[in-house]
């Protein structure tokens, strides 16, 4: 579980976030929409500590990542697996290296040993076959599921993506999405996703927080979002025809 | 306009002064935020790895890459260098005046005393800089540093401390390489130009021989070595933006290293010699 208590955070004078308050709870895919601009990134990057919040409190189950000494730091990492939005795979290393790297920097197991997991991993996203080829020479939805494939290798406890089927086309981005539901359901983790993507939010939003220039707008789940009344989460959502025709013939 | 023409001329001189003292000011205090920096990012750099086996594997991969792979410029340079010096200074100083020995005495304190080390690693600024600078930064911009950081790997040492290590371990054999090809390259100059005679040449090489100016050579070119790699490693890490950034930060990587090798020869030479 993540908590997030009053965060904000600005840029010398330019304020982005502004008293965000929300938890992401155990199991459940959590999902962070907006406008692009609105500060999903930052929120992000401010969960994972890649950014040190201006004010606020972010809890991980309890343990606050402000004010950790190095050490506690280090091992509340071992436990985060990220998913960024290029993939971020290394490009000097096979799709296997790539997923057995956090093993071989962290894991006392022997190579042997290793390998299996870094397979069993690769298995699980379905990407077997492609173990010996280079990230280039892969296509961006496969790139994406090594990415996820590399942040389950430890088996980590919270798994943050940001914007995990950006570029992507309608039917690999379901994949993705399922992936990642299935994955969070499976190992029982935290996780947070970034995305613009409304098909993401109908399918697999658990927990969805809309963030409307910095500022929390709503929070809810996949079904109280089609009744909200919340204008500018209304129009977010129905900004697209489909959206607008699926209300209508619900209604 | 008559109140202007009207100012004291000592104005403009003051004013002049005061722009001039200023610019100064805030260039002098951005190379000192950058060196502020730089001596952070080291910091970070030199620290223990946090797996020694991925050390040693980046180590054998940053030699082979830095430093095998660069044998071969350094080889050809050399060579015609060592040849043209040899050709030029027997053509241009030798006379009847000077003794037999002048030519191959020359073309080894050239080489020895400044090729082999100092423009030797100018020329690997720019071949090694730009290479590990844009290597770094395009992991920057494609956000590999940051899955790094996540992971909780200290991306400063993992990255850059081989580059430096395989650096500096290979350094000192390709001055080696280097002062070797020179020579070679004034054979070649006698036998196949029959510019002078192998006698001569031989004389001159080995006509009064300190040992001391190869261990300088080798001296400077370590301290080189790691100016080339921590300056380049710094501006690729530093990067931000996207692939335009990632160009100007392998330019800026090469010119700063080469600036800063061209002042350290100075110093280095007045304390070794
Ligand atoms: N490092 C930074 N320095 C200064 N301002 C920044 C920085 N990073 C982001 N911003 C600003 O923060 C705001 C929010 O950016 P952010 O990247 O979080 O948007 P986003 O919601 O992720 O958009 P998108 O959906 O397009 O990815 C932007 O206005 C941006 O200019
Ligand atoms: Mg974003």
């Amino acid at each position: 579980m993540i908590e997030i208590k009053s965060l904000y955070k600005s840029f010398e004078d330019k304020s982005v976030l502004k008293d965000i308050n929300c938890v992401f709870e155990n199991g459940k895919t959590n999902l962070i929409i907006g406008q692009s601009g609105s500060g999903k990134t930052v929120l992000m990057k401010c969960i994972v500590g890649l950014f040190r919040p201006t004010s606020g409190k972010i809890l991980y189950d309890g343990r606050d990542l402000v004010c950790m000494n190095k050490n506690e730091w280090k091992l509340l990492r071992r436990e985060m697996g990220m998913i960024f939005q290029s993939a971020a795979l290394f490009d000097s290393m096979t799709v296997l290296e790539n997923v057995m790297f956090p093993l071989d920097m962290f894991s006392n197991d022997s190579y042997q040993e290793r390998v299996k997991r870094a397979q069993f991993c690769l298995d699980r996203v379905n990407l077997l076959d492609a173990q010996k080829k280079f990230p280039d020479e892969i296509s961006g939805g496969m790139q994406k599921r090594v990415a996820i494939a590399r942040a389950i290798a430890l088996n980590p406890k919270y798994l943050f993506c940001d914007e995990p089927n950006s570029g992507l086309d309608p039917k690999t981005s379901l994949v993705i999405d399922e992936l990642i539901h299935d994955i969070t359901v499976d190992f029982n983790m935290t996780t947070i996703i970034n995305t613009h993507d409304m098909n993401s939010v109908m399918g697999i939003g658990e927990n969805i927080l809309y963030i409307h220039e910095g500022i929390k707008e709503w929070q809810g789940t996949k079904d109280q979002i089609m009744n909200s009344t919340n204008e500018r989460l209304n129009s977010f959502i129905f900004a697209s025809d489909l959206f607008r025709k699926v209300k209508e013939a619900n209604q | 306009m008559q109140k202007y023409l009207t100012l004291h001329p000592s104005f403009y001189g003051i004013f002049t002064i005061f722009v001039c003292s200023k610019a100064i000011l805030m260039f002098l205090s951005k190379s000192l935020s950058t060196f502020g920096k730089y001596l952070i990012l080291m910091g970070r750099t030199f620290s223990r790895p946090e797996r020694m086996r991925m050390f040693f594997k980046q180590y054998i991969k940053e030699m082979s890459q830095l430093g095998t792979n660069s044998i071969g410029i350094v080889l050809l340079i050399s060579f015609f260098i060592g040849a043209v010096i040899c050709i030029q200074i027997k053509l241009n100083i030798e006379s009847p005046w000077m003794p037999k020995f002048i030519t191959g005495y020359t073309t080894r304190e050239i080489m020895l005393l400044e090729f082999s080390s100092s423009i030797m690693c100018l020329i690997l600024a720019g071949k090694v800089g730009s290479n590990i600078a844009s290597e770094i930064g395009t992991m920057r911009v494609t956000q590999q540093i940051d899955a790094l950081e996540i992971m909780g790997v200290n991306s400063a040492s993992y990255l850059i401390l081989p580059k430096i290590a395989g650096m500096i371990t290979m350094m000192p054999f390709l001055v080696c390489f280097s002062i070797f090809a020179g020579f070679v390259g004034a054979y070649a100059t006698a036998v196949i130009g029959h510019i002078i005679t192998i006698d001569d040449l031989t004389l001159g090489l080995q006509h009064d021989f300190n040992e001391w100016y190869v261990w300088m050579g080798v001296i400077k070119s370590i301290f080189f070595a790691f100016v080339i790699t921590s300056v380049s490693a710094f501006y690729g890490y530093t990067v931000e933006g996207g692939s335009v950034e990632v160009g100007k930060a392998s330019t800026n990587s090469v010119v700063s290293s080469s600036v800063l090798i061209l002042f350290s020869d100075v110093l280095l030479t007045h304390l070794l010699s």
